[in-house]
């Protein structure tokens, strides 16, 4: 065994006949920051639930530490949970909250007050100890419940969608910090997200998943670079990545009118399958008109700061591109898009896998 | 506020002038017979005093305090709660059928009710007689016992749904924080259901306990006896002005009674505002 989180075949079906997990197999390393993205009902928050022992697994086996925690108790895991809500309780202080896990670990008092103390100091709340969760900011909760997880002093950290409750400046900052946090506590900890750039953002390593099953796994620059499939594929990226469908014809892409030369994508793949051919905007640049790749109207200019993106009508085919701000071009007139080939994806039809 | 006359005129009629004659009769030597049916008069607080020296009226406030603390507070409110907190973390058709179960107690009329628990507790053929084997007359061996069973089973229901409500408000994660530092089902009760409930067992424990205080339906089954064990201050009440016609005395105690009930309320809701 060599993950300090070890899922093996875990599968979980509800009462209600939902397969939430399908007979699933995850390793995650010690001191890993990892997460688990997915859209909602794909089974991440029920396999985190799993680890955590909150709900009963059907089939399967999980180990932590080298340890079988399978029909272990959650409070026997030596785990903390940071929840979406942040379950902060409404008739205790900070510290009180702060301290709960411990009082119920029977920790003595003296030591109680010092990991409060520590924990309470790395997140920076020292000076709202005596307040109740409703006379602080959204931000604030946050930061205690971290803290409360934090002074437990535990093995793994699960991370519920902990920043998903947050306005979206707060977001980032809350990021960065949680990141900092887990750099330096090197805790191994899991987080589950729906949001992909947080997800890209900060984690060593993720799995995105599908109906209970995992779809990729990878670092993040992985998933952005080479998505391994279709799904994947348009889940991660701010921008959505085009995906259109095309035939290849004498070594070269045909979609729709357009003739794409890709040679490193097109090498692995045989002649007249269908493919979806799979470019990010970011890897999508401008020329004049009639020079290869797509060319079309200008139909919408989005401004992103320092890029705008581009969307031209290719015949009925939308396709999206970036440039600098201030290279924009007007809209209604005719511009061409070539995809960069390095960068450029092609899709099995049929499977939706990578070629 | 043209819309709001026809209430007020209700209002009028059936509870403020009542209420004000009955604080009047208290005053008065009022009665069904004899010369002061004809010519009631002005008797000051003599009523009151009357009351206060009675000592039967002191037997009545006792037995009406064990029957609140036995069927409310213990019947009703403990009961009602763990019974909620038993069903709380099972599945919805489970939890429901115990509602539904619970709330038909509570739905059936009094009259009907008494009935069926006069038949229960029958000495020769009754229920409970057959089910346990014996001959024993509840009723008149048992009576306090019994109206108190009769109104726990009768009213827990509304403390069920209403703590059946508290406990599902509590959100699942504050109760999975406590279940993943090892808190214990007692202690997760304890430091988390309770006082989140808080307002809502405050409530609960003033409604019924005047519900309670103020019930008159015992009196259906055990008529106040045998020789007065059950004659709580409705039940005494009621003696005083429909059995003694003495109509004076009568509104004397339920004036008493008011009194107490609002004193009750005042220190509950009290309590509850402070934190």
């Amino acid at each position: 065994m060599s993950g300090f989180v070890e899922v093996k075949n875990l599968t979980k079906i509800f009462p209600n006949g939902t397969k939430a997990l399908d007979s699933l197999n995850l390793s995650i390393e010690q001191g890993e920051f990892f997460a688990l993205l997915g859209p909602s009902g794909c089974g991440k928050t029920t396999l985190l639930r799993t680890i955590g022992g909150l709900e009963q697994v059907t089939d399967g086996e999980i180990y932590i530490d080298n340890t079988e925690v399978t029909y272990v108790e959650p409070g026997d895991r030596n785990i903390a949970m940071v929840f979406q809500d942040y379950a902060l309780y409404p008739h205790m202080s900070v510290e009180e909250n702060i301290g709960y896990p411990l009082k119920v670990r029977k920790i003595e008092k003296g030591l109680r007050a010092e990991r409060i103390m520590t924990a309470a100091e790395a997140l920076q709340i020292q000076n709202l100890m005596d307040r109740k969760p409703s006379q602080i900011s959204g931000g604030q909760q946050q930061r205690v419940a971290v803290a409360r997880a934090m002074a437990t002093r535990p093995n793994l950290y699960l991370f519920d969608e902990p920043l998903s409750n947050l306005d979206a400046r707060l977001r980032l900052e809350a990021r960065t910090f949680l990141k900092q946090l887990q750099r330096e506590l090197g805790v191994t900890t899991i987080l589950v997200t729906h949001d992909q750039s947080e997800s890209l953002a900060l984690a060593d390593r993720m799995a995105v998943m599908e109906l209970g099953t995992i779809r990729q796994l990878g670092s993040p620059a992985e998933f952005f670079h080479r998505p391994a499939n279709l799904f994947v594929a348009a889940f991660i990226g701010s921008t959505p990545m085009n995906l259109l469908d095309g035939k290849i014809v004498n070594g070269m892409v045909h979609v729709g009118d357009s003739q794409i030369n890709v040679p490193f994508a097109t090498k692995s793949a045989s002649e007249g399958q269908n493919v979806v051919l799979g470019v990010r905007p970011e890897y999508v640049s401008v020329s004049s008109p009639q020079s290869g790749g797509f060319t079309g109207v200008v139909k919408v200019l989005e401004n992103l700061g320092t890029h705008y993106l581009v969307s031209i009508d290719c015949n009925g085919l939308l396709v999206r591109g970036t440039v600098p701000d201030g290279e924009e071009p007007t809209p209604g007139s005719i511009i061409s898009l070539l995809p960069d080939p390095k960068r450029t994806l092609l899709y099995d039809k049929e499977s939706g896998d990578l070629i | 506020m043209l819309f709001l006359f026809p209430s007020a005129i209700f209002i009028t009629i059936f509870l403020i002038i009542p209420a004000v004659w009955t604080l009047y009769l208290g005053l008065t030597n009022y009665s069904l017979t004899g010369l002061a049916a004809a010519n009631p008069k002005f008797v000051g607080l003599q009523n009151y005093a009357t009351v206060l020296k009675d000592p039967e009226f002191y037997n009545s406030f006792k037995l009406t305090i064990i029957f609140v603390i036995g069927s409310a507070i213990i019947g009703q409110a403990l009961l009602g709660f763990i019974i909620a907190w038993t069903f709380s973390d099972k599945p919805g058709k489970l939890r429901s059928f115990v509602e539904v179960i619970i709330i038909l107690a509570w739905m059936v009329p009094s009259s009907v009710v008494t009935f069926l628990w006069s038949a229960f507790l029958n000495g020769q053929n009754g229920t409970l007689n057959k089910i346990i084997g014996g001959q024993t007359e509840w009723l008149i061996t048992h009576p306090m016992l019994s109206i108190i069973v009769f109104n726990s089973w009768r009213g827990a229901a509304f403390s069920v749904l209403l703590f059946g409500a508290a406990i599902a408000a509590v959100p699942k994660s504050h109760l999975e924080v406590a279940r993943i530092a090892g808190a214990s089902k007692y202690r997760q009760l304890r430091d988390i259901i309770v006082p989140a409930s808080r307002g809502h067992i405050l409530t609960n424990l003033l409604l019924i306990s005047l519900w309670s205080f103020n019930l008159f339906t015992p009196y259906l089954l055990t008529g106040g006896g045998p020789g007065g064990k059950t004659e709580i201050l409705p039940i005494f009440v009621y003696e005083k002005a429909l059995r003694y016609f003495n109509f004076g005395i009568a509104s004397a105690i339920a004036t008493i009674m008011l009194l107490i009930n609002f004193v009750f309320a005042l220190i509950v809701i009290r309590r509850g505002k402070q934190k």
